[in-house]
């Protein structure tokens, strides 16, 4: 296997882009990695996207971004790994360099959630749940994590409940600096204590909000990117585990196995340890998720992830930085293409290009998305290169 | 239509009806014809008692489209008594309070109904306290 560098990264805003069509905004972000990269032109594409077939009647999305952006010709398909879909696809677009069979590859995550409207407009997306056994039965991804926290609590009775508040502070907090963040406003601990619950006992605050986005990441050599202006990131550690689709066939289901295991392979492949890294870019979509993926990467033993979040520790100046632009609650969770934005903003950090959120000295990065209840978990680790 | 999706379920909608493992005697639900425990083939059929207890619950406000009949209502994991847990709707509540532990048992009921599809209705099982 060769080493692996990341050459362009490129971004849109996260939000309801009620203006941008699938076409567009993967093009800008396409777009804008290509020229991050100095114009290099990928010889594959590997497109993360989870939606676009139900929510906007539009299958074959390798054929719709390369032909929109004059790239007609090289190999481009869907990877499809619900919310973990850009993780997958960063992966894919990873081993196609790593293994020699091309020197340039594209992973490109595009949502377009906004392209319906109205009462069902989340319906395209319980179709991460297993539809003959859970969704028949009325359940959505919100009430399942409502189900997995009030076990928590159960399991857990010295979990203090307002300390959960902590995550959804965090991220609001880092995502007022980042320019492409859905809400770049900061909490205040009594905005959370008083929201009201919405899959009891989650509240308004402890829920990331579905959003449109596209981001690109472009890959290739060491040697074919030495020119380029910027820092060269590279991946050292890559992989994907999953678990059982239903929560219910699980027999702990607040272990988040897969979170655990693609985390540990990935943190093996790099030679590290999860203590190394400068900062960890985890799957918030809800409170509840950030603790348990905290608890399977063994930074807190089980049932005490909640812990981390009374000190400083998770914040931008603590041991473990988490959420470091915004995270899936503030910057926003833009369903598949979530995976990509947080590689994006590991490179921005590991580049020193993080602005007023830059983590000092970052040189080794963390970066976790998962699908579902952490049914399919890709862990990647990036290295700044000296 | 979905038709067919539902009508190829209707044993375990209607009647809780598993596998028990001929190899380890594990209860098997939602029937998978791979023994989840011991990785040995299992078709026997099995139906459980509909009988088990609450192993999670949250009170859900907003239902997806064709629930919202029911909403607000409660989902729960249950867990069988024979091992496995499901997940459904707790029915029949009034004003009981939920608790984790609570006994319950299984009751057909209508889970869904879909304009979209000329009305059709999909009845299942849904879980109420055991009567005292």
């Amino acid at each position: 296997m060769r080493d692996v560098v990341i050459a362009g990264i490129g971004q849109t805003p996260v939000g309801e882009q009620w203006e941008l069509s699938l076409r567009n905004s993967s093009a800008l972000a396409i777009q804008a990695a290509r020229k991050d990269a100095g114009g290099l032109k990928p010889e594959s594409m590997y497109v993360g996207n989870l939606l676009a077939p139900v929510a906007s009647h539009q299958a074959n999305l390798g054929a719709l971004l390369t032909d929109n952006t004059n790239l007609e010709g090289i190999e481009a398909y869907s990877v499809e790994a619900g919310e973990a879909s850009s993780a997958a696809a960063f992966r894919m677009a990873y081993l196609a360099v790593a293994s020699g069979w091309v020197d340039v590859a594209m992973a490109v995550g595009v949502e377009k959630y906004t392209d319906r409207a109205g009462q069902d407009q989340d319906d395209p997306i319980y179709q991460i749940l297993d539809y003959d056994y859970e969704y028949v039965q009325g359940l959505t991804p919100l009430s399942q994590a409502g189900l997995l926290f009030q076990r928590y609590l159960h399991e857990n009775p010295s979990a203090q409940r307002d300390a959960f508040g902590a995550f959804p502070l965090i991220a609001h907090e880092n995502a007022v600096h980042n320019p492409n963040a859905m809400f770049r406003k900061a909490l205040r601990p009594e905005m959370y204590m008083k929201a009201g619950m919405v899959s009891e006992p989650l509240n308004m605050f402890d829920v990331a909000p579905y959003a449109d986005g596209a981001a690109a990441i472009l890959l290739t050599t060491p040697d074919i990117a030495k020119d380029l202006p910027h820092s060269l990131v590279r991946v050292i550690g890559s992989d994907t585990a999953i678990d059982t689709l239903a929560v219910h066939d699980r027999p702990d289901p607040l272990a988040f196995r897969a979170a655990g295991i693609s985390l540990e392979q990935a943190c093996h492949q790099a030679g590290i340890l999860p203590s190394d890294v400068d900062f960890f870019e985890l799957h918030d979509a809800f409170s509840i998720y950030a603790v348990l993926s905290l608890e399977a990467a063994g930074f807190a033993p089980r049932g005490e992830g909640w812990k981390l979040a009374l000190g400083n520790t998770l914040t931008r100046h603590g041991d473990l930085p988490i959420s470091t632009m915004g995270g899936l609650k503030a910057r926003g969770f833009p369903l598949g293409a979530t995976g990509a934005y947080q590689i994006v903003e590991a490179v921005l950090q590991l580049r020193g290009q993080a602005g007023e959120n830059q983590i000092p000295n970052a040189r080794l990065g963390l970066v976790q998305s998962l699908g579902g209840p952490a049914s399919t978990a890709v862990t990647h680790v990036l290295e700044k290169m000296a | 239509m979905e038709v067919p999706r539902h009508w190829r379920l209707k044993k375990q909608r209607y009647a809780l009806v598993g596998e028990v493992c001929p190899h380890c005697d594990s209860k098997i639900f939602p029937p998978r014809d791979v023994c989840p425990y011991c990785g040995g083939e299992a078709k026997t059929q099995f139906a459980f008692s509909g009988r088990g207890q609450v192993y999670s619950f949250t009170k859900m406000t907003s239902a997806p489209t064709g629930f919202e009949q029911a909403a607000p209502y409660t989902m729960a994991l249950v867990q069988l008594e024979e091992g496995p847990v499901v997940t459904a709707q707790l029915t029949d509540i009034g004003d009981q309070s939920i608790e984790i532990g609570m006994p319950v048992e299984m009751v057909t009921r209508k889970l869904r109904t879909d304009e979209a599809e000329r009305g059709m209705i999909v009845y299942g099982y849904k879980f109420r306290p055991v009567m005292g």
